[in-house]
């Protein structure tokens, strides 16, 4: 799968709470409306600026935090492509997969704000167009990209009745 | 080889041997959703189109972050939660009963048990030596709905800790200290295990701290092995029959080891917006910041012998006028407790205003928000940016003894000053 868009640069540890904040606890039961807020709390102007195909793009610990589950799907939701960081918190590297949000493990430091990238999710290349670099990430591990090719852990036990790694 | 303790355990459960690196599906013995990542566990099941759960007595929903619920949304979530558990027979922890950790580990949590929950801090369980850890709705649905759930076996990291703790130093501060050293993803995807006669002389309420704050180091999982203090816990919780006896092979192989000295140890200070950011409270940054509200409780720092330290502090005296003192038992039974002591009468007189069990203004939904540019100390375990419902506002966090100093001087103090 290859996805184009623009990177909006996000610093270090991008908590859960920058995401999705607990004040909006009440909009959990109301996805639509909580991510009209998504990343808020880190970058006001993101949720209402982002268009279908751009990328998060943070540094280290993406994700730290809480483990709601709201928070990778309301970027999905807002129309993120992906989400590409030097390295991610445990929790939300798993409810991304599990939700079906693509998450790249690549050294982001050379990307920045604005950049047009292009994720090509099956080879493990991140190409920047504008600075005309690409750059490589590992594919992920084998249990993982079953679950995201069945379309999330929801769609993957309804198919095979069970979590079936192998 | 032998096995570190989270690989007997997830062993145990995948029913063979296993070792770090290996994924594998376990049996689920424990699952527990909030009322703030429950709604969307049920939606999920219910996408599964499950009318039934695998083991409905051994899952909690706990209505414990909105509790009791200052809006109508939060509201129709209680309900929400309340009705699909009448239908299926998962229990409910009600408005008032307390946080899930503190509740699971006073009536659920036992040694050698797997625990997952929808909630980060589920890994407090590996104070009674379960291997509890956080997960998101969706995995926590697939865990209720068949009993199991895949995992990858973590690597350990033994944190070896010795001598005996100074004066008005804590495991708070220990553990503040071993997440400055690792750094907040300097544990990542691993497991913990915390070991040395340090630990062996923590009560359970101590030992809590260090695996509810596993998290804030990256970690899956923070294990202490069971021993005669987790014994006698369960015992007090009327749960003898539920120990046995789990720990690590003498000869296991870690990842690395983390020595630390007990004794050369000083209250310490996480400042804001990230845990990692950790400093001794004699800090010049950090002594003398101006305190607008002091915030004692969370299923870090609310139990009974936190309360019973503070108003072991503040008895007699009165907190400082422009400080507010906010205390939230962890748990109805911590709060009795402190009621029939006189520890809450104590708070009282000093000033405090004592809220009723659950997470009150930990997570910004409601008891406790805090003005624009306001500074609170913080006995929880996170003081990300927004974290206490205002991204405008500072959280410091430390433990019960360093609240109390800090409440009676309006500042940040060295609880060592106070008599
Ligand atoms: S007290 Fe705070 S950290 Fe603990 S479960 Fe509640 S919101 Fe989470």
């Amino acid at each position: 799968m290859i996805i184009k868009g623009k990177a909006w640069k996000f610093g270090d540890q991008i908590s859960t709470d920058h995401i999705a904040p607990g004040r909006l606890f009440h909009l959990r039961s109301n996805l639509p409306e909580l991510a009209k807020h998504v990343l808020e709390d880190a970058r006001p102007e993101f949720a209402g600026q982002v268009k279908a195909g751009d990328f998060v793009v943070g540094g280290r610990n993406f994700g730290l935090g809480s483990s709601r589950e709201h928070a990778p799907i309301i970027i999905k939701m807002a129309g993120v492509g992906a989400v590409l960081a030097q390295s991610f918190a445990r929790i939300f590297f798993r409810n991304a997969i599990n939700v079906g949000l693509p998450v790249v493990i690549v050294d982001t430091d050379s990307i920045e704000e604005g950049d047009e990238l292009e994720v090509n999710l099956g080879a493990g290349k991140v190409i920047n167009r504008t600075k005309g670099k690409t750059l490589t990430f590992p594919p992920l591990p084998a249990v993982m990209t079953r679950i995201l090719d069945d379309g999330g852990l929801i769609a993957h036990v309804h198919k095979c009745g069970d979590i079936k790694l192998d | 080889m032998g096995k570190t303790m989270v690989e007997r355990i997830i062993g145990q459960h995948a029913g063979r041997e296993v070792s770090a690196g290996e994924i594998v599906v376990a049996q689920v013995d424990l699952c527990l959703a909030q009322d703030g990542t429950g709604p969307l566990a049920v939606r999920q099941m219910q996408k599964l189109g499950l009318t039934k759960v695998a083991n409905p007595e051994n899952v909690v929903f706990f209505l414990d972050h909105a509790s009791p619920s200052p809006r109508r949304e939060l509201s129709n979530d209680h309900r929400f939660l309340r009705e699909f558990a009448a239908r299926t027979g998962i229990r409910v922890s009600d408005l008032g009963e307390g946080i899930s950790h503190q509740v699971m580990s006073e009536r659920y949590t036992r040694p050698g048990a797997i625990l997952i929950g929808a909630d980060s801090h589920t890994c407090t369980g590996g104070a009674l030596g379960a291997f509890a850890t956080g997960m998101g709705s969706t995995d926590v649905a697939i865990g209720i709905a068949l009993g199991k759930t895949w995992l990858r076996v973590p690597e350990s990291v033994k944190v070896q800790v010795n001598g005996a703790l100074p004066r008005r130093v804590y495991a708070k501060d220990l553990m503040l200290h071993i997440i400055g050293l690792l750094g907040s993803d300097g544990a990542d995807y691993q497991s913990l295990e915390f070991c040395g006669d340090t630990i062996r002389a923590l009560g359970m309420s101590e030992r809590m701290v260090l695996s509810n704050m596993a998290v804030e180091a990256g970690a899956k999982c923070g294990l202490i092995a069971s021993d005669e203090v987790t014994r006698s816990f369960l015992a007090e919780q009327g749960r003898a029959k539920d120990f046995c006896s789990i720990g690590p092979d003498p000869d296991a192989s870690y990842e690395r080891t983390l020595e630390i000295d007990a004794t050369s140890l000083r209250p310490m200070v996480s400042l804001p917006h990230t845990v990692d950011n950790v400093k001794p409270v004699d800090h010049a940054d950090v002594v003398g910041t101006k305190i607008d509200q002091v915030f004692v409780g969370t299923c870090t720092n609310g139990r009974l012998e936190d309360l019973r330290l503070l108003a072991r502090m503040l008895r007699g005296k009165r907190k400082h006028p422009d400080t507010r003192l906010i205390v939230v038992p962890a748990s109805k039974k911590v709060f009795l407790a402190a009621l029939k002591e006189g520890v809450i009468e104590t708070l009282l007189e000093a000033g405090a205003l004592v809220n009723s069990p659950g997470c009150g203004p930990c997570v910004g939904v409601h008891c406790g928000v805090l003005a624009d540019g306001e500074c609170c100390l913080s006995t929880a375990n996170r003081n990300f940016k927004g974290r206490m419902g205002n991204p405008e506002a500072f959280i410091y966090l430390a433990s019960p003894a360093t609240a109390a100093a800090s409440a009676l001087k309006g500042e940040i103090a060295d609880p060592r000053e106070v008599t």
